[in-house]
């Protein structure tokens, strides 16, 4: 049946979908930090004080 | 931090409030309950979940990008009513937000595609068809890269009404994109999505639902940690805007009515 | 009102037939394309004929984002804007007039396009009743999306890049239902061809209330 022989192919799929999900975000997020941080440097205190 | 004004250092008292990141206690808590959420999403979606009756493991695609795509959409649809919030009120906040949100939009719009064409992949055997979602998703990518190509323009610290106007034309765009598409594919073809779409129940709805709560905090976290960029970002440029006019005053011997800190940004 | 209207679309045109921009540059433009899709697609295997219709409007929509970036020129140079603002014209007047001198230019260039399609491609035009409504709905279509998106890019450095990539997306639903018109009336394939038409229409009235309400706010901004 080719559907089994497809379902080897399978992990490598959900492997890629989840992992690069996953990255995209994260490395979304480091980088939304890292921007934070960078431009708080700018900004007066008073101007980054968040409730 | 060295080079700041003395008046600022008289602020000292209150800095333990004004952190040198994005980061709150809040976006901490919310930040840990999302990362909790996610190892049990990946639990449930890549072990506890059973394989699919037809599509074996290809099903555990879906869970990622079935809340991926609902967030793309969530991004866009905030996006303009943000923006059609700045044209009424034309406060900073509003503007922030339409920024944040298209920003995250483009993050899920692309995770939805990869992964949509990955199952395509694997399903249909192909990366690619010119199925009406696909298509419209695409368009709607494309759409938010103008989008934000635009902002990345135009430097102005309060917001613009080009921003804004074309913030609130996404919907209208994505809702007529979306029915012509799909009026010219079901032309040719019924969609072939619907009918491979499994019945999901039992510990497959637990992994879609984690998922989706899981994508949700995410996208809370992020949004607010944006949100709190574009924020510093104009202040930043109007702190530039000012230094800049100030530096002109001087250049042109009116005596000047404001301090400048820094003439020159770093 | 009215007189507003004409007011604009009278002062845009003058510029073009003192300029002509339009015709001198944009009009052989729009010919050069059909010819590099005909160099792209040997004329002897039948491609052309089959995808006239999508073609046609290919070459229409690249060469209508070259007149729409002209029309929204217009109003960069010496603060021609600003005296718009102060003009005391109502901003609608202002989009509707633009829209019609645009769409004034575009149908000459469809008619322009439409006969190199009928020359060059050997197409035979028939249907002419659908044709035209098309031709109308979409020529309306594109100019009031246009001239909006021109509005909204109006005044910035990097106007002539970004237009495109903020226009031609919104745009697709236009190039799908007026293919799918002229598909119809020429009867390439069998689609609902006025039902299309119809499609067209509508996007060209949303985009003309949508461009009426939010010039105003555009004109301000810059």
């Amino acid at each position: 049946m080719t559907s089994m022989l497809l379902a080897m192919d399978y992990p490598g799929y959900v492997a890629t979908g989840w992992l690069g999900a996953i990255g995209l975000v994260g490395v979304y997020a480091f980088a939304t930090l890292r921007r934070g941080r960078k431009l708080s440097r700018r900004v007066p205190p008073g101007d980054r004080r968040w409730s | 931090m060295t080079d700041r004004s003395p008046d600022l250092d008289a602020d000292v008292d209150v800095d333990t409030t004004a952190p040198d990141h994005t980061g709150s206690p809040a976006t901490r808590v919310l930040g840990l309950a999302a990362l909790a959420t996610l190892v049990l999403w990946a639990l449930y979606g890549l072990v506890w979940s059973p394989p699919d009756v037809n599509q074996s493991d290809a099903v555990r695609l879906f869970y990622v990008h079935v809340p991926s795509a609902i967030l793309a959409y969530t991004g866009c649809f905030l996006t303009a009513f943000a923006s059609g919030m700045w044209l009424r009120r034309r406060s900073r906040g509003w503007d922030a937000l339409a920024a944040a949100s298209a920003e995250l939009g483009l993050v899920f719009v692309t995770i939805t595609l990869v992964t949509g064409s990955l199952w395509g992949n694997v399903t249909w055997g192909t990366f690619w068809t010119w199925d009406a979602r696909l298509t419209s998703t695409a368009l709607l990518a494309v759409m938010l890269v103008g989008y934000l190509a635009l902002r990345r323009v135009e430097i102005s610290p309060a917001g613009s009404a080009r921003a804004a106007v074309m913030g609130l034309l996404l919907v209208p765009n994505v809702i007529i994109v979306n029915r012509s598409v799909e009026w010219w594919r079901s032309l040719h073809q019924t969609s072939t999505l619907m009918k491979l779409e499994p019945s999901i129940e039992g510990e497959m709805l637990t992994a879609f639902a984690v998922g989706m709560l899981a994508g949700a905090l995410v996208f809370a976290w992020l949004l607010i940690h944006r949100f709190r960029v574009a924020w510093l970002e104009q202040q930043v440029e109007q702190h530039d805007l000012e230094a800049a006019v100030a530096a002109r005053r001087a250049e042109a011997g009116v005596p000047q009515t404001t301090k400048t800190t820094e003439a020159q940004p770093v | 009102m009215w007189r507003d209207i004409a007011l604009v679309a009278e002062r845009d045109l003058r510029i073009e037939l003192r300029s002509r921009v339009t015709a001198n540059q944009v009009a052989p433009f729009a010919v050069l394309i059909l010819l590099l899709f005909a160099f792209a697609l040997d004329p002897d295997r039948g491609i052309l004929e089959k995808a006239t219709p999508g073609l046609y409007w290919v070459a229409v929509l690249l060469a209508g984002v070259l007149a729409i970036n002209r029309s929204a020129a217009l109003d960069d140079a010496d603060g021609t804007r600003d005296a718009l603002r102060l003009s005391g014209l109502e901003p609608p007047a202002v989009f509707l007039g633009k829209v019609a001198a645009v769409a004034a230019e575009l149908l000459a260039l469809e008619i322009l396009l439409a006969v190199g399609v009928a020359v060059l491609y050997d197409a035979e035009l028939s249907g002419f009743g659908l044709l035209a409504a098309t031709l109308v709905a979409a020529t309306v279509a594109i100019a009031a999306a246009g001239t909006l998106y021109g509005a909204l890019v109006g005044g910035l450095r990097a106007r002539d890049t970004l237009l495109p990539v903020l226009l031609l997306p919104v745009l697709a639903p236009v190039l799908i239902g007026a293919t799918r018109a002229f598909e119809s009336a020429l009867g390439t394939t069998v689609t609902a061809g006025w039902a299309w038409c119809g499609l067209v229409g509508g996007f060209a009235v949303v985009y003309l209330v949508a461009g009426s309400l939010a010039y105003g706010a555009l004109l301000e901004d810059s």
